[in-house]
């Protein structure tokens, strides 16, 4: 069962630095909340569900379990509607042909 | 064995958080700033809840990443939502 946890907790660990290495590598808003939310929340609820797995049944492996429970819908709530209001409060996404003026004068490399 | 693995979580935690502290600084608009402030609150939570068991006192901290998961996503909604009622509050005039 530690070593099932121990498992969980890496695999978490590994979604949690690619959600990181999504956020600097991206080029836009979108991008990054696509990289960012869905890895973030799988993540974190793996880590507690590593967690829960090294602790046992307990009082504090409920309360990890509900964490779990309400990150996992929270999180993508949450990153609707902070894209929602980037939507519609005028940053337009990234293409090919349009770079957002947001992104152009910085310095980062094209 | 355990406490060593909390150890070394509890260092990668931070240092992932670190380069999200990064991305708030770099950020060109105020929702990048939102959605990595987010993402770091959201290791905070995993980072609180491991510093428990690496500290032998789970009870303790586990309610206190639970109150973080709630504040931080009543800040990130509250925040969200009036940007979308207010769009031109979002904008930010900086190099």
């Amino acid at each position: 069962m530690s070593i099932f946890g121990t498992v969980l907790i890496v695999v978490g660990l590994f979604f949690t630095a690619f959600s990181a290495l999504g956020l600097l590598r991206l080029p836009d808003f979108f991008t990054r909340v696509h990289a960012v939310s869905k890895n973030e929340t799988l993540g974190i609820t793996l880590l507690l569900l590593g967690l829960i797995a090294h602790e046992g049944a307990s009082l504090v492996s409920l309360k990890l379990a509900l964490i779990a429970v309400f990150v996992f819908i929270a999180n993508p709530v949450g990153a609707h509607v902070l894209t929602r209001a980037a939507l519609r409060s005028g940053l337009m996404p990234w293409t090919r042909e349009t770079k957002p003026a947001t992104e152009s004068r910085g310095g980062e490399a094209d | 064995m355990t406490s060593v693995l909390y150890g070394w979580l509890v260092l990668v935690i931070v240092a992932l958080s670190l380069v999200m502290v990064y991305r708030v600084a770099i950020a060109k608009t105020v929702f990048d700033r939102l959605l990595a402030a987010g993402a770091m609150g959201t290791s905070a939570i995993a980072l609180l809840a491991v510093t428990g068991f690496l500290f032998e006192r789970p009870d303790m901290f586990v309610d206190l990443a639970l109150g973080y998961a709630l504040l931080n996503f009543v800040g990130t909604v509250a925040v969200g939502k009036y940007l979308e009622r207010n769009p031109s509050s979002g904008e930010e005039d900086e190099a």
